[in-house]
């Protein structure tokens, strides 16, 4: 690696210094966007005790569900984690500890917590468990929990296209939380489809700026479909 | 007759207007898209980071990067954005989507919501539903009435952790549609064939009825 050169050869080159009891940060809305060779390397190094924030937690044998048969988790920060049935059994017997997190807070907490931005008040979740042990202040008649922004030794993230310095471009919905993510980690790594020499992007069409990447590599992607929807018509129309 | 799911759907789309920016819960919620009225344009909001969702794509247009937030494949309607779930919710809890429609266990008439989680039994999460509910100021809330077993939804407290405190101010179920103010029910309109008096029997928080209540039109 030379000046602003981010990309590794390998994925154990990716996630060296990953270690037991760490905190990761993962992008990913359910399975779209996740960066699923990263975190298949996580399960080859069997690096245990970690703390995953991630909006969901993949489901049996994809996605970060493939971490949890090895209980190489110890707790999960998520929004929504219906998908898995290992997950249920270790969640009900106390074995995974997690912590429901709204959505848009979950977004909020990596998107404060890249930005250097220590907490922030918020109206979601207000009057709700999850406003249990949290500072309440009102603004101008309404009421809003304080909520402490997220951070992470790591980010695991899945982007599109890059170039060698790190810049990213995302693809439609693969977007959600990767470019938050991305911001939110000491070391930030990024695997996506295709890298491209610098200069090659537009600079105007670039999504996440290289200072937040770390390191770097091109991999290979299943992107398995979670719900396989199709449309009857042969040519579908959009919703108005 | 309680209404079907699709007559659930038929009577939110009443409540669209043109150049309405709309997020859609999962479940009947979504068949709303189905009733937009001929000539209007509504454009739909989906919390994983897409403004303009389109209908399920063919088989050639499947893209596994294009999914709804129920994660089902969905194409882009002409117009379309995407962006990332902080942008998402910046748009939701920043009140710029015109109407949400969501499902909920209980609602009472407090306008507290109760949707994601039975202690014990279920437990999946919130998902986007917190930040929905206290981000939107025009809600719809569908529902059935009453659970299966004849338990009323509509409380005067709702018993199971809650989604939003004090955020709903309509619900349709599949009998009637209902107002929330001044800490009642306040009955609107009744699905057709409904009668005042079954209503009444199956809403258990405090139910405001005037002297006479229209029959929905569809």
């Amino acid at each position: 690696m030379a000046g602003f050169d981010k990309v590794v050869s390998s994925y154990e080159e990716a996630l060296a210094g990953l270690e037991d009891n760490m905190t990761v940060l993962s992008g990913g809305f359910g399975l779209c966007g996740i960066p699923e060779n990263l975190i298949a390397e996580i399960k080859r190094k069997q690096t245990k005790g970690l703390t995953v924030v991630s909006n969901n937690c993949g489901v049996d044998d994809f996605g970060l569900g493939i971490l949890l048969p090895d209980r190489q988790i110890k707790k999960i920060v998520a929004s929504y984690v219906g998908e898995n049935a290992e997950f249920e059994r270790q969640m009900m017997s106390g074995e995974l500890e997690v912590e429901l997190t709204p959505q848009g807070t979950l977004a909020e907490k990596m998107r404060a917590g890249g930005a250097g931005i220590p907490a922030f008040y918020t109206a979601t979740g207000y009057g709700t468990p999850v406003a249990e042990g949290k500072e309440e202040r009102n603004f101008d008649g309404r009421d809003y929990i304080l909520e402490p922004a997220i951070t992470g030794d790591f980010a695991i993230v899945k982007a599109w296209k890059a170039d060698r310095y790190g810049n990213l471009v995302f693809r439609k919905t693969a977007r959600n939380f990767n470019p938050l993510a991305a911001t939110a980690g000491k070391i930030t790594v990024v695997e996506v489809e295709e890298i491209v020499e610098p200069g090659s992007l537009d600079p105007d069409q670039i999504h996440t700026p290289g200072i937040y990447v770390n390191r770097l590599i091109q991999g290979t992607f299943e992107k398995r479909i979670e719900q396989r929807t199709i449309s009857e018509a042969a040519t579908s129309e959009g919703a108005k | 007759m309680a209404l079907s799911r699709e007559q659930l759907a038929q009577r939110v789309a009443q409540e669209l207007q043109d150049g309405y920016y709309v997020n859609l819960g999962i479940g009947i919620p979504t068949l709303v898209a189905n009733y937009v009225p001929e000539g209007m344009e509504v454009m739909l909001q989906s919390e994983n980071g897409l403004l303009g969702m389109g209908a399920f794509p063919t088989e050639n247009e499947i893209d596994a990067d294009l999914i709804n937030a129920g994660k089902q494949t969905v194409t882009m309607a002409t117009g379309a954005s995407v962006f990332d779930s902080a942008e998402s919710f910046a748009m939701i809890r920043g009140g710029h989507v015109d109407l949400t429609v969501l499902g909920a266990f209980e609602v009472d008439v407090n306008g507290n919501i109760a949707s994601y989680m039975i202690p014990g039994k279920l437990i999946k999460g919130m998902g986007g539903a917190m930040d929905l509910v206290a981000g939107a100021d025009n809600i719809i809330v569908t529902m059935t009435h009453a659970s299966k077993k004849g338990e009323s939804k509509l409380l005067a407290n709702c018993s199971l952790p809650l989604t939003g405190k004090g955020c709903i101010k309509k619900v349709l179920t599949d009998l009637a549609f209902i107002e929330i103010k001044d800490g009642k029910f306040h009955l609107i309109e009744r699905a057709p064939g409904v009668s005042v008096e079954e209503i009444i029997k199956l809403t258990d928080g405090e139910l405001v009825v005037p002297a006479s209540v229209p029959e929905m039109k569809f």
